[in-house]
């Protein structure tokens, strides 16, 4: 059989062709097609802003005053403010849960499974392997994110119509312009939510289980929360993991406000990088003697 | 089955050379100086118990831990250096691991897809070789041990492997399952491929090897041929006389008898073919007539009991067994 080699001889027939990051990457996202947590993640993604319409839709015939926060008062007016209301709410656990459910999974699980060895006795160097995980944990938060909010936008539509927005600034912006400015706040807050895959990378390849870094990867995010609101602590909160996940309200003033945002960017990277290096270290280097 | 021994030999490096590999967990020293080469066509057997450091040494072997100490090449090639040192090197390491919601084809598809080349090409011929193909749309989850243990067999394979290092590759496996994977082994082995099979069942190795390591708390106590360790340890008889006190006295006075004693309500001693022609006589001599003289087949299960039991010392009992 031609499976087998032919000689005996030590001389080995050179590679033809070797496989890359894309490879890994192609195949963690197959994979995580056929795992529960994807479509909880997803799932959840989608359905919290169906439910928040329909909150909305009971509130609205109960009692017309608006909330305490920022746009409250024009959720019955625009389908468009919905998608920013759950970006506001949702940095609070949602959407780091729903990043971590597949970041602090995503090596544990094969150290859980024990298929680390398996993937590493083949022909892939480890920092191939690792970056396409990386990369599979990342394309699953953005997914999850703009899922969310076109789910969103469709929905706050369907209830409150496609109109025009009133910017935080109080000038009011086309409901076409209001679109472009909501798919603009979903990209600035990948920032933060980048820097929460790290982190959830980080624990999954130190803890080498799932439950522990998902749980961590959240219980970190809700510890910048804490110390957000801790009295005395005013100094650290622009430097906070947590207040970046606010950074797109920027985009939301006349003129658009970019200081937030290049903050979130060099915040994040402050937290996310650190959190990369190490975890591609710990695996670059880790004895994998398990399973 | 051709000898493997018989088989061409390389004029590269070996498959695997080992040399002074250590690894130490905090206090424990799990491997302690092993030493090892396996040649092309080997199908070598690394043998010991439970705990011996058996599993360890294969997985520094396959790169996937940094030993304290010491070196291994695969061809000539460090794995620890670049996962290419694993070209033309598979196997498995304990139980092979799949994910098991892919079935089983898909699992050897990713696995193939890591490996590059053609090893996509080869994916249903490795099924037939392992005889899962008809099982291969099922997920993983629901094979059997026996079924995962071929299946892990049918990934090396997609590698196409001139190494194939299996560990404990029958453990587990029923009776039935055990002589599949002999029959498998040995059909690779036939094939051209050198197998280093760690194992701590001493009859598979013995019918499947020709040459061995056996392992002690994580140090190699003899490598070489199972044949030159048996002819190491001499020849073994059973001795039944009419007087086998006087017996014993005439056994332990003999030249060149060593190792008397009484096992199992019979004397039992070592020598060589012109030993005990004289000492026949001498039993006669003496007025202990033989009822039964027999020599007794040394297997590989009672050289390695010898080797990897006892106080930590090699026992006397095979003072020709070479160790390290």
């Amino acid at each position: 059989m031609s499976a087998v080699a032919e000689s005996t001889g030590a001389v080995r027939r050179p590679a033809r062709s070797r496989p890359g990051v894309r490879a890994v990457y192609r195949w963690e996202l197959f994979k995580l097609r056929y795992q529960k947590r994807t479509y909880l993640g997803l799932g959840a993604a989608a359905v919290v802003p169906i439910i928040f319409v329909v909150a909305i839709h009971f509130r609205h015939h109960r009692d017309a005053g608006g909330g305490d926060f920022a746009f409250a008062s024009y959720l019955t007016k625009s389908g468009l403010v919905v998608p920013l209301v759950i970006l506001l709410f949702g940095a609070v656990w949602m959407f780091p849960l729903i990043t971590a459910l597949v970041a602090g999974d995503i090596f544990a699980s094969e150290d859980h499974n024990g298929t680390l060895k398996t993937v590493l006795t083949r022909s892939l160097e480890r920092w191939q392997i690792f970056a396409g995980k990386a990369l599979a944990a990342a394309t699953y938060a953005v997914v999850a994110i703009f899922i969310n909010g076109t789910v969103a936008v469709i929905a706050g539509c369907i209830e409150s119509g496609f109109n025009s927005v009133q910017t935080l600034s109080g000038s009011i912006v086309s409901a076409p312009k209001g679109l472009e400015l909501v798919y603009l706040s979903l990209l600035v807050y990948l920032i933060p939510i980048a820097t929460v895959v790290c982190i959830g990378l980080l624990l999954s390849t130190v803890t080498r289980n799932s439950a522990a870094a998902v749980v961590g990867t959240l219980m970190i995010s809700l510890l910048f929360q804490l110390i957000g609101i801790l009295p005395g602590l005013g100094a650290t909160v622009p430097y906070l993991l947590s207040t970046q996940f606010n950074a797109w309200q920027g985009l939301l003033r006349q003129p658009i406000d970019w200081s937030p945002i290049v903050r979130a960017v060099w915040v994040c990277a402050l937290y996310g990088i650190p959190a990369l290096g190490t975890a591609f270290l710990v695996f670059l280097r880790r004895d994998v003697a398990g399973g | 089955m051709t000898n493997p021994a018989d088989a061409p030999t390389s004029p590269g490096p070996a498959p695997v050379e080992v040399r002074g590999l250590v690894k130490r967990y905090g206090e424990l020293t799990a491997v302690a100086g092993v030493d090892l080469t396996v040649e092309a066509g080997d199908v070598y057997g690394y043998l010991g118990p439970n705990g011996a450091g058996k599993t360890t040494c294969l997985r520094m072997m396959l790169g996937l831990i940094r030993p304290t100490e010491g070196t291994v090449r695969l061809f000539g090639r460090d794995p620890l250096e670049s996962v290419h040192a694993l070209d033309g090197v598979a196997g498995f390491v304990e139980a092979p691991t799949f994910y098991p919601y892919l079935n089983g084809r898909r699992n050897l598809e990713l696995l193939a897809s890591f490996d590059g080349d053609d090893a996509r090409g080869r994916i249903d011929e490795a099924l037939e070789t392992v005889e899962l193909a008809d099982r291969a749309k099922d997920r993983v989850g629901g094979y059997s041990h026996g079924m995962r243990q071929r299946l892990g067999i049918a990934a090396a394979l997609l590698r196409d492997p001139q190494l194939l290092l299996l560990d404990e590759p029958a453990t587990g496996l029923d009776p039935a399952g055990m002589r599949d994977m002999r029959l498998l082994i040995r059909r690779l082995a036939d094939q051209g491929m050198t197998v280093l099979l760690s194992s701590h069942l001493l009859a598979e190795v013995e019918e499947l090897c020709n040459r061995v390591a056996i392992v002690r708390t994580g140090k190699i106590v003899y490598e070489g041929a199972i044949a030159e360790l048996k002819r190491s340890a001499g020849a073994t008889y059973r001795l039944s006389t009419t007087d086998d006190e006087r017996a014993m006295a005439v056994c332990r006075a003999q030249p060149g008898v060593g190792d008397v004693r009484v096992v199992h309500g019979r004397i039992s001693f070592t020598a060589d073919d012109g030993t005990v022609a004289e000492l026949s006589q001498a039993l006669i001599e003496a007025g202990a007539l033989i009822q039964m003289l027999a020599p007794q087949t040394v297997t590989l299960e009672d050289l390695f009991f010898s080797l990897t039991e006892g106080d930590g010392v090699v026992d006397e009992k095979a003072p020709a067994v070479a160790t390290r």
